[in-house]
């Protein structure tokens, strides 16, 4: 073979490898957004099943914050029901808001921070609410970085080929988040 | 890693050359150093938390331990490491196993007590950066490596002594110069290696420690969260660790100390396997 179809074989191998690893990248972080979005998921059906509990648990000692409570029932409700993306996360973020003021109204009932049971449901909503937050971190990350790759050049044109979508953030209305609003002191 | 098991069978094979006679000794040593390295692959993790005598708990037992290591193992993208809780009033905690598929993270009951959720949260967050990048593998086979090396390297000597091996040596007509030589190339071998063992682990562990600083901080998006919790470690350095030893030393959270009110002296600080608190607490202010 003449040196020049060597160069041609050459540039056609490193460009087949090119191509192959990029798919491969491009599967795993689309898996990644699948599985971060399966995360998300659980925490919010988890919070779901939490909420009628605690309703429950707080009504009788704190009788007087019932529109808190059919607020935040209300907005499961739309939640559970809702058809598309964007208004699932409307709803879950006045679910997130209408908690973190339930949390703070309970501050104001010392008997029901004494019961043991409340307790442990309040540990459970905490535990539950940050992993929510962790659980979208993970998949904003994820997403930025498909979003990224499947954006720039070379990649995007194997994304276009094969058919890979950029796919939308699980934004929040209030971005200063961090553990630091939930309870201090537990 | 591969400098740990490298060790391991370097001894194995001077050793060899110096008690054993011929390839089959040699070939005994590095046997041994594979199966060494293989089982603390596989069982070094067990070891590690059965030498700090740390107990496994149940979601029910510590409902809010188990949900930030939950937590940040989703923020993580990572499985939920096992959860070990270590009867200790000292402030510390590690993590061990050979990768995130099979990890444990062990805090000590004194951590659990004294620090807040956001602090907490950040101590787990430190580990489970050390589980990510599977420094934990590293980490675990240098402990059971460093314990084996040391421990080898006693038995050699204490046989040498009593002269059961030197004995049989001796019957060589040979014997009496070439033996003196071999016994002090042995000897400063034995006393260099755990020396070595300890280099390795040093020069591996104090930077990692900073990243693992960042990187939990990273997953907690919480930096002063961490600080805060360093700052009561600080506070806390006095009260010893008696679950903790030479060989899993550079595992720990902070460098545990082993006599009520401890002070570092300058020479062990050039030791230390981890950095000076103070100087992590201000890069995790700076972020």
């Amino acid at each position: 073979m003449p040196a020049w179809a060597w160069i041609v074989l050459g540039v056609v191998v490193v460009l087949l490898a090119a191509g192959i690893w990029t798919f491969n990248r491009l599967v795993s972080l689309r898996n990644r957004v699948d599985n971060g979005w399966a995360q998300i998921d659980v925490q919010l059906r988890r919070r779901y099943d939490l909420i009628p509990n605690l309703v429950e648990s707080v009504k009788g000692y704190a009788a007087h914050e019932r529109e808190l409570f059919e607020h935040v029932t209300e907005a499961r409700s739309r939640a559970i029901d809702a058809s598309s993306v964007p208004d699932q996360v409307d709803a879950e973020n006045v679910i997130t808001r209408d908690l973190r003021q339930l949390l703070a109204v309970v501050e104001n009932y010392p008997e029901l921070k004494a019961n043991e049971n409340f307790l442990a449901l309040q540990e459970e909503l905490t535990g539950t609410e940050s992993k929510i937050a962790y659980a979208r971190q993970f998949y904003n990350d994820q997403v930025m970085r498909l979003n990224t790759l499947i954006g720039s050049f070379p990649s995007v044109l194997i994304a276009k080929a094969f058919g890979f979508g950029e796919r939308e953030f699980f934004d929040i209305e209030d971005p200063i988040r961090g553990p630091a609003e939930v309870d201090f002191a537990g | 890693m591969a400098g740990a098991v490298l060790l391991l069978a370097a001894v194995g094979y001077v050793l060899g050359l110096l008690f054993a006679t011929g390839p089959a000794g040699l070939v005994i040593a590095v046997g041994v150093a594979i199966v060494m390295s293989i089982g603390s692959y596989l069982y070094g993790d067990r070891l590690v938390l059965a030498s700090a005598r740390a107990r496994e708990v149940a979601p029910t037992e510590e409902p809010r331990l188990h949900n930030i290591v939950e937590g940040l193992a989703i923020a993580a993208g990572s499985p939920k490491p096992r959860v070990y809780v270590i009867p200790e009033r000292a402030l510390n905690a590690f993590a061990t196993g050979r990768d995130p598929e099979h990890s444990s993270i062990a805090v000590t009951q004194g951590l659990l007590e004294s620090l807040s959720r956001v602090e907490l949260e950040g101590v787990v967050g430190h580990e489970l950066a050390h589980v990510v990048d599977r420094d934990i593998l590293l980490g675990t086979v240098l402990a059971t490596l460093v314990g084996a090396v040391v421990l080898i390297s006693e038995f050699f000597m204490r046989t040498w002594w009593w002269g059961g091996i030197g004995g049989r040596r001796g019957s060589d007509s040979r014997g009496g110069g070439a033996g003196a030589i071999m016994f002090m190339v042995g000897f400063l071998f034995l006393v260099l290696a755990p020396i070595a063992g300890s280099l390795i682990r040093l020069a591996v562990s104090r930077q990692r420690e900073y990243l693992a600083d960042a990187q939990g901080a990273l997953l907690t998006r919480y930096p002063p969260g961490l600080a805060s919790a360093l700052r009561k470690i600080q506070a806390s350095a006095g009260i010893p660790m008696h679950a903790a030893n030479n060989a899993t030393a550079h595992l720990w959270m902070n460098q545990p100390s082993r006599v009520e009110g401890e002070r570092m002296g300058s020479l062990e600080r050039l030791f230390a396997t981890h950095p000076p608190i103070e100087e992590r607490i201000r890069r995790l202010e700076e972020m």
